[in-house]
This record gives structure tokens, sequence and C-alpha cells, in this order.
């Protein structure tokens, strides 16, 4: 029974991991950058709905829909700002700038609300479903996985049913073609940071909601957790992230609660070098060739 | 460009009034038969609660003295430091703190940071009096001195209290592997423990860069039947433990010790319930009935907002009181004396002293002893048990 546990906390961080991996995947399968300021739009998401809801008591609806909309534009601004006029310079350099961002964030955080780690609201109520005497269940791990995968279905139908999910595509498969048949690539990359950009705004509230605290550099550890659980699905690929951020929470969670606590992070690293190893495009991604 | 040229000299000139302005204020003061005491510890940040109540519990100490017309015609005057629980920062500090005449120094509120203090203090040759530094390190040269427990201290008399008040027998132990406190309390326990009969039934650990998820771990204290989980952490990664112990459906007791302290802050004005019920070692309980607390406890609410004081205010009121006592004791009446520090520091293992944290005497270690007490915190306040 405790293995079900076990298995469901690892789905929900899994989810977690996987909503912000997706933010990751997609930049980098469209603009062919990494966008390490990622994570720190989880901690804004979720600082909007403290703000929101601890602070201008809106109600929980109007607080999340905030969050939400606040992080879509800081996304596209974000690129517009920061990331556009670079779009030709080497990778390197929209790196660094992507580091640069991350800080930015973190530092803006840390002066408008101190670093103290603030009690986040509570939108909802959980209370502990109990199946049996030994099976809990926690109501948060299974709302985390419901509203995650219930995104990942409307997410997979975008891209591959509608004209803007399929323009996409084009631009993530080769820019300048997908240019000539008239597919409007900035538009495109703006679409792009916007979808990634409200999904960790999503992740953002889960992470709020399922530990309660949040502070300045909340961020920062998921969204390097969720960097290498899209490399671990094959970086640029959606249903690599969806299933390397599941097999990254289920594969942390089950390794502290049977090896051991502290070596959880070291054995998540292991089965990445040992994947990458085997498979170096990830689990599901695809090897291209590049022409000399 | 003229233009910014022009800012930024105007931005330098009035930086170099401003310094010169502080400077000349720093001067002013060392003239007096006033005793400059430092206090550094964390104002901002994470651990920040420890700091402010120290700084707190010490400024109305400060002020009861000096209102009383200060000890054998020396005023006392408090200047603390922010170090954010930084070594470095703590260092820092303490220079600033000795640009600023300090005489005698409370080294630092978190043993991370006091420890390199006492590099300096011993230095310096000053007395150095640590509130609440518990790592062993603290003390560990002759001119420092400490008011709180140990943290071996605190693992052996936790167990002891467990064994000998409580009726849980079954304890599971979540500690931080990457703080020395934690460890060094949570060794110390384990130890005790098997003497007195305790079976640790998990001993489950976290690390600072695993602080946030504590599924895995709570869900092996309900597998094991742990009847009580000892929590020698400090108050942050507890709120997380607590706010996912409730989610989880996990109802046993907690007990701590006095990382513990601050938890209520912690868990902010939403959650005070989660901490129903939790138990921590504490040598200062505010609502204890002797007259003395209850003085403390009035001030301190007066001063600062209806805050009620933890025992970190209560160590940096005790250790103010005790500077004096060393200072009556050892019959200083200028604190400008060559022998000023030789003399306070020997007159630290005289005296005893009757403070909040109970009844206090120090030996060559630098280690007090007094009685352990344990509150249980009850919809948002200690309650002695």
């Amino acid at each position: 029974m405790s293995f079900i546990s076990n298995l469901i906390n690892g789905l929900s961080l899994g989810s977690m991991y996987a909503l912000i991996a997706l933010g990751y995947t997609m930049v980098y399968g469209i603009a062919k950058m990494l966008n390490f300021a990622h994570g720190d739009v989880i901690m804004v998401g979720a600082f909007t709905m403290f703000t929101a809801a601890a602070t201008l008591k809106f109600s929980p609806a109007i607080s999340i829909i905030a969050g939400i909309i606040v992080c879509t534009l800081l996304g596209v601004i974000i690129e517009k700002i920061a990331y556009k006029p670079l779009r030709k310079a080497s990778p390197l350099t929209v790196l660094i700038t992507a580091i640069g961002v991350s800080y930015f964030l973190q530092s803006l955080a840390l002066l408008i609300f101190g670093s103290n780690q603030k009690s986040f609201p509570m939108l909802f109520n959980f209370e502990p479903i109990r199946v049996n005497e030994d099976l809990i269940l926690k109501s948060d791990s299974l709302m985390t996985m419901g509203v995650t995968i219930l995104i990942m279905v409307a997410l997979t139908l975008f891209i591959n049913k509608t004209k803007t999910g399929r323009a996409m595509l084009a631009v993530s498969e080769d820019k300048g073609a997908a240019e000539l048949m008239g597919v409007n690539v900035n538009k495109t990359i703006s679409i792009t940071f916007a979808i990634g950009s409200s999904l960790a705004a999503v992740a953002g509230l889960f992470f709020g909601l399922t530990y309660g605290f949040i502070g300045p550099y909340t961020g920062a550890m998921p969204g390097i957790k969720a960097f290498v659980a899209a490399v671990l699905g094959g970086i640029g690929n959606i249903p690599g992230a969806m299933l390397g951020g599941i097999l990254l929470g289920v594969i942390e969670n089950l390794s502290k609660a049977y090896i051991s606590t502290e070596l959880s992070d070291a054995i998540v690293f292991a089965v990445l070098i040992i994947v990458l190893l085997v498979k170096p495009t990830g689990l599901m991604g695809k090897k291209i060739n590049e022409k000399v | 460009m003229k233009k910014i040229t022009g800012i930024l000299s105007l931005v330098m000139v009035l930086t170099i009034i401003a310094t010169g302005f502080s400077a000349c204020g720093g001067n002013g003061d060392a003239d007096k038969n006033t005793l400059v005491i430092g206090g550094i510890g964390p104002l901002t940040g994470d651990y920040s609660t420890y700091g402010v109540s120290v700084k707190q519990g010490a400024q109305i100490a400060v002020d009861e003295i000096n209102a009383a017309g200060g000890v054998n015609a020396i005023k006392f005057e408090l200047k603390f430091e922010d170090d954010e629980t930084d070594a470095t920062k703590a260092v820092n500090a303490y220079n600033t703190l000795m640009d600023d005449g300090m005489k005698v120094s409370l080294g630092a509120v978190t043993s991370g940071a006091c420890i390199a203090v006492t590099e300096e203090a011993k230095k310096d040759g000053i007395l150095l009096l640590t509130p609440s530094g518990s790592q062993k390190e603290c003390t560990q040269y002759d001119n420092c001195f400490r008011i709180c427990f140990t943290d071996p201290q605190q693992g052996t008399v936790s167990a002891d209290y467990i064994a000998d008040n409580l009726t849980a027998k079954k304890i599971a132990i979540i500690y931080d592997k990457s703080n020395d406190y934690s460890v060094g309390i949570t060794d110390k326990f384990v130890a005790e423990a098997a003497v007195k009969g305790l079976e640790i039934v998990a001993k489950q650990a976290f690390t600072s860069g695993t602080s946030t998820d504590f599924s895995a771990q709570l869900q092996q204290v309900k597998d094991t039947g742990a009847e009580l989980v000892f929590l020698p952490i400090y108050a942050k990664e507890a709120a997380f433990i607590l706010k996912q112990a409730k989610t989880a459906g996990i109802a046993v007791p907690f007990f701590g010790c006095d990382g513990l302290d601050g938890i209520l802050e912690k868990l902010g004005t939403d959650n005070q319930a989660l901490a129903n019920g939790v138990m921590l070692l504490t040598p200062f309980a505010a609502d204890a009935d002797d007259t003395k607390t209850k003085n403390f406890v009035k001030v301190y609410g007066e001063k600062y907002n209806g805050q009620v004081p933890d025992q970190f205010a209560a160590d940096g009121y005790d250790a103010i009181y005790t500077i004096k006592a060393a200072i009556e004791k050892a019959g200083i009446n200028d604190i400008n004396a060559a022998d000023f520090n030789t003399k306070i520091i020997d007159a630290m293992t005289q005296v005893t002293v009757e403070g909040l944290t109970g009844t206090m005497v120090w030996d060559e270690s630098g280690d007090a002893s007094k009685d352990a007490k344990a509150v249980k915190i009850t919809d948002g306040t200690y309650v002695a048990i």
C-alpha cells in the first residue's frame, strides 16, 4: 500500500516537472535556445497568485487567472526584449542572456517581497482521502496529476490539429522553409513563449498548493530538474518532455523511499547520464543528420 | 553624456558628505563611559526570526539597565548588525562593530557565523557571549561563553525528556544531513535513546538541496508506525514538513529543539493550526508564571506590536544581564581601563545569573548549565507541559 502512496507522490512531482519541461522543450524546439529564465517564471506565477489572493483578497479563480495572464505576458515580453534582438547571435550569447534574465527575476522578487518565505494561500481545501487505514491519498497530488493530464491532451491536440500548432511544428523543423511558406516566424515564437510561460504559471500554482511556502528562489531547483527532464525525454520533443518529467519525478520519489533520501538527486542524475550514454538524443529524441 | 556625468558627480559628493557625517557620529560615542555591546545575527533572510528576536530581547535588557542608571555608572549601548547567517558577512559585521567601539561581543546568533566570529574575538581578546550559538565550537576559546544549550546537550536532554515524560516509545527522526547543528543533535539523541530504551524506527535525512518535498520521508514515518517524530531542524524546513504531514493525513506528534522556535512566524497567520501539538525543548516558556517572565512578556509585547517573545528573545535578554553580572562581580567602573577584558572574562566563571532561561553558572568550557523545559504549541501559543 505504501508503494502506491509513494508512486502517486512521485507521479504528482513528475507532473509538475513535466509542466515546466514542456516550456523548456517547446522553446528549444522552435527558437533553438535554452531559456534558463523559465524556472523563475514559475516563481513569478506563484507570487502573482499569492499577491492576488492573500494581499488583494481576490477569489481563488481570479487569482489563478491573474497568475496565468501575468506569466503569459511576462514570457512574451522577455522574448521581445531579451531574446528577439539576439535571434542571429551565437547560442552562447543567448544562453548567457537567459541566465541574466533569471537572476533579474530572482532579484526583483527579492526586492519586492523580501527573502522571507511566504505562506501560499489555501486556494482549495485539501483534505486527505482515506481509502482505508493503510492507504491515504493526498488530494493535492491527485489534482496536480489530473490537471496535468488534461493540459497535455489539450496541448497535443492544439499542436497537431490547429493551424497555429502546425505552424509551430513547421518552424521547429526548418525556420527558413517555414518562412518561405508564409509562416510568421516571429509570431509563432511569441506564441510558443506565451504557452510555455502559462504552463509555468500552472506549475507555480501546484508548487504553492503542494508545498505551502514560496520564496524568490522557489523556481530555481524545479527549473533545473525540469530541464533535466526535457533532456531525458529528448529536448525539442513534446511527448518526450511529458515522459521525461513524469519518469524523473517517479525515480526521484521511489529512490527517496526505497534507496536513500540523501542520494535521490545523485540517482536521478545517474539515470540521466546512463540514458544519454545509450541514447544521446534522449528517450524520444530523433536523430537529425546535419549537412556539412 | 554631460548630464549623466553631472548626476554622477552629485551622487558622489552626496555619498562623501553622508559618510563624513556617519564617521563623526561613531567617534563621538567612544569617549563616554558607555559600553558598546555588539550583536550579530540574521535580521533578513530565511532565518531572520532568530536574529530579530535576540536583538529585541537584548534591547529590552539594555533599556532596563540604563533606566536604572546603568551598572557602576556604566551605560550600555546595543549595536546590532545583519549577517544573514553567513560566516563571511558575520566577520565583516564584527569588524564594523569593532570600528564602532565594541567592547563586548554577543558573537553571532547562529552557530556557523558565531564560530567564524570566535576567531576574530580571540585575536582582539574581548569577551564573546553568544545568546544562541549552540554548536560546540562556538565557545572553543577561553574568552567565549554562551547562554543556550549546546547541540550535544539538546540531543541528550531531548531523549531524556521524551523517555521520562512522554508515552511514545517508537521514534522517527527527520534531520538535515547538510547542517552540522542537525547532525550534532541527531547523533547524541540516537546514543541517549539507546540508553533510555527508546526505539528509533526510522532515521530519515534530507539535504539543503532536497528540503522542499518530504512526502517520501513522511510516508516512511507512517509505514514504521512511529509514535513521535523528532525534528532536530530549523523552523523553515519544519514548516514544509508540518504542511505536508497534514495533506498526507499523518497525525503523529512532532518534537523539536531550539531550531523549531519561530515555527509560528514561519507558518504564517493562515497556518497556525498546523503547529498544534508540536512540542519543543526550550529553556523559556512565555506563559510561565514567575513575575520575571510575566514582566518580560508584557514589556516585549508593548514595545514590539504585541509580539510574544520566544527563547531567542529570552537568550538575548539574559546575555545582557549576564554581562551586567560580570561587570558587578569584577567591580569594573571604567570601561576604558587596560585590564577590562581580562577582568570581565575572569568574572564569567564566578557569576550565577538567575535569568529568564533558568539559573545559569559557567565553567571553563564556556557552556552554561541549566534545566530544560518543554512546551507544547496550542492555538498559536506555547504552553508549558
